[in-house]
């Protein structure tokens, strides 16, 4: 078992036919991922990289039995192709884009709220479970299959933990970018659950940021329903209060933002907090006592 | 982005939110006429002078006076106008070098007229993270530290969430009214004022609306006193015409001119410059160097395509500022190639010559062991490393 995607997910692009659809389909399809079409309105009928092509998700659900999408559609657009893949069925919706207003994210996730769906993202590296699916924009090649899940706000700091695992001999089981907007489908805790559950995870890397209260969420749900050693990081120890740091969800506004009052809470709840981005695979290895 | 007071409330009347009147100005003359019209509208001699810049607290700082005549008046204003503004939210504080005053505010006297009669409430709108929807927040505690009334009296402070697909009802302006204890003219027109503000904040897709003081005069007016205003970077462009408003004086010359190369950076003021892909890493690249011993001088996100191009925008960056004594560049190639981005710093290394800061280049992922060749090979003063730990160590070998 692994999370979310595996070997037998249908697959569907979602700006299939775009610039960056087409270059990371080219990319998911190479490492093996079981991509059965893409959706790109008016292009309907069309082929795209050997695999057909959708006007509506609807049509990719009936005609091709898609379950997931991954969306590399402009931010303007997105919100509106997150609630058309809920509305067809899709039940594993992986955003990739940056850049979506909000207000229309709020509106996002309140439609969405009323199917049987998990969304992932936006703002996201995507998905992986390696050997079986890569579905976003991460590189396929640093990722061991093995037991550690991984849980991340962020995309080239995911990539140094995995990293880090497979160099300290672990392999990953499943690594989640629940990606760095204010608003985001699957937060920490609903991450860390998935993985809790996850018979084929032995242990969990949790890499936060300032901004949001949602790792002090799921240091409480840890607390109260940890089987597993956690290794946490949170980046932005050293971030001024007040500002945008990159991803627009890390902005430290209150005093409950901050890296210290997360990193505290963490290490209370029994999470093996790490003060450096270089320590997350030597701590893991401690933390599972080999 | 944000907005000036005047901006504001501006965007505010657009809704039919009833603000305190007022025009801004950038001279002394500009003032004085000003104050003329104000005075003759108003049919009051008072009048306010309000310093306009990107910061709260504008009082303390001495940014906001209150005149009763043409004379005061130009002596205020004179007195503000190109003045630099400390507040305990300019840049480092009230001793700080404070914020230079463009423009100010001649506003009316909104408490006319019976000035006791008059109430301070507070009110603001944001996204709450948590329960992912729009609150409303609001006090019968106005013209104070929202913060320090909530920390205090928790009691005095109400929050009302709205729903994302049904909008505010009726039901939550009218419990808005009742909790801030207001009955008469003054409920009416506080139900219509929560309405009209927060169809502004939808309508201009704003992240921030802070109105306080919220004024209820005697007669039952309901006014916006003071606004601050946050909008969403990322709706500006269904909004052109509140993009307009952005004001560039506001901001750090530097941080404008990076984001024109598409690069993501922020001044901070430390001694050690970096220079990464991802905004997490680039954080995380910061804590790794106060570890290290040293404190970062930014924060700096290249993007997906560190090419030689962006490279070297990025080094020039850095390199103004005389307190950098070292700089490292940290790179996680994915979809990048480390290889291409060492030659990048290497061809821009060149390009800019004589740089003497040490610089510790880390490239990890893709080709990382070709890079690790290319910039050691260059002849160039870098030093080189693949993993975290080991351009950590290098860092605070450099500052020792």
């Amino acid at each position: 078992m692994s999370v979310l995607v595996n070997k037998q997910s249908r697959i569907i692009i979602q700006g299939f036919t775009g610039k960056e659809g087409t270059f990371h389909a080219e990319q998911m399809i190479e490492y093996g991922t079981n991509v059965v079409g893409g959706v790109t309105p008016g292009k309907g009928g069309e082929q795209h990289l050997d695999r057909p092509v959708f006007n509506t998700v609807a049509d990719a659900v009936s005609k091709a039995g898609a379950d997931t999408s991954v969306i590399f559609v402009p931010p303007a657009f997105a919100a509106d192709a997150i609630m058309e893949a809920a509305a067809a069925g899709i039940r594993v919706i992986i955003c990739i884009t940056e850049g979506i207003p909000v207000q229309d994210m709020v509106k996002a996730k309140a439609f969405i709220s009323q199917y049987d769906c998990r969304l992932v993202g936006p703002n996201c590296p995507g998905v992986i479970t390696p050997d079986e699916a890569k579905c976003g924009i991460m590189p396929g090649f640093i990722h061991r299959k093995g037991s550690i899940g991984i849980v991340s706000r962020s995309g080239t700091l995911t990539y140094e933990a995995v990293d880090q695992v497979t160099k300290a001999g672990l392999g990953q089981s499943t690594c989640i970018g629940i990606g760095g907007d204010p608003i985001v489908g699957t937060t920490t805790k609903d991450a860390v659950e998935l993985l809790m559950n996850d018979p084929e995870t032995e242990g969990i890397i949790m890499i936060g940021e300032i901004g949001g209260t949602m790792e002090a969420e799921a240091a409480e749900y840890i607390k109260a329903h940890g089987t597993k050693p956690v290794v946490g990081f949170i980046a932005g120890q050293t971030a001024p209060k007040g500002r945008t740091m990159g991803h627009a969800g890390a902005i430290i506004g209150g005093k409950e933002d901050t890296a210290e009052a997360k990193m505290k809470i963490m290490a209370d709840c029994g999470i093996h907090v790490v003060n450096s981005p270089a320590q997350i695979g030597a701590t893991m290895l401690k933390a599972l006592g080999r | 982005m944000n907005l000036h007071e005047y901006q504001g409330k501006e965007l505010l009347k657009r809704y039919g939110v009833a603000v305190q009147e007022g025009i801004v100005a950038a001279t002394v003359e500009e003032a004085a006429s000003a104050y003329a019209k104000i005075a003759e509208q108003s049919g009051s001699n008072f009048a306010i002078v309000k310093a306009q810049i990107h910061a709260g607290g504008r009082g303390k700082g001495g940014g906001v006076k209150v005149v009763k005549n043409a004379d005061q008046l130009k002596e205020q204003a004179g007195n503000i106008l190109g003045m630099m503004l400390k507040t305990p939210q300019t840049p480092g504080g009230m001793t700080g070098p404070g914020k230079l005053v463009r423009k100010v505010l001649i506003a009316e006297d909104a408490y006319k007229p019976d000035f006791d009669s008059c109430k301070e409430y507070y009110m603001s709108i944001l996204m709450d993270r948590q329960k992912k929807r729009n609150v409303i927040i609001y006090s019968t505690e106005g013209g104070m530290d929202i913060e320090e009334v909530a920390e205090k009296t928790p009691h005095l402070v109400f929050k009302e969430h709205v729903d994302p697909t049904l909008g505010l009802q009726p039901f939550q302006a009218r419990k808005v009214a009742f909790n801030l204890g207001l009955s008469g003219q003054a409920f009416k027109e506080m139900v219509r004022f929560v309405g009209s503000l927060y169809s502004a904040f939808l309508g201009a897709d704003a992240s921030l609306f802070e109105i306080n003081p919220c004024l209820v005069t005697g007669e039952g007016k309901v006014i916006a006193v003071d606004c601050k205003v946050s909008l969403d970077d990322n709706a500006l462009y269904r909004h052109p015409d509140l993009a307009e408003m952005r004001d560039l004086d506001e901001e750090d010359p530097t941080e404008v001119e990076a984001k024109d190369f598409g690069l993501n950076y922020v001044k901070l003021d430390g001694n050690v410059g970096c220079m990464v892909n991802g905004a997490g890493l680039a954080m995380a690249t910061m804590d790794i160097i106060k570890l290290s011993g040293g404190e970062p001088a930014n924060f700096l996100d290249v993007g997906g395509t560190a090419d030689a191009k962006r490279v070297e925008n990025a080094f020039r960056i850095i390199l103004r500022d005389p307190r950098v004594k070292a700089i490292l560049i940290n790179i996680f190639g994915g979809i990048v190639r480390c290889d291409r981005v060492a030659q990048g710093v290497v061809d821009a290394y060149k390009n800019i010559g004589d740089i003497k800061v040490p610089i510790i280049v880390r490239l990890q992922g893709t080709n990382a062991d070709l890079a690790k060749k290319i910039i050691d090979e260059s002849g160039l003063k870098v030093r080189s490393a693949i993993l975290l730990q080991e351009a950590a160590d290098l860092v605070s070998e450099v500052l020792q």
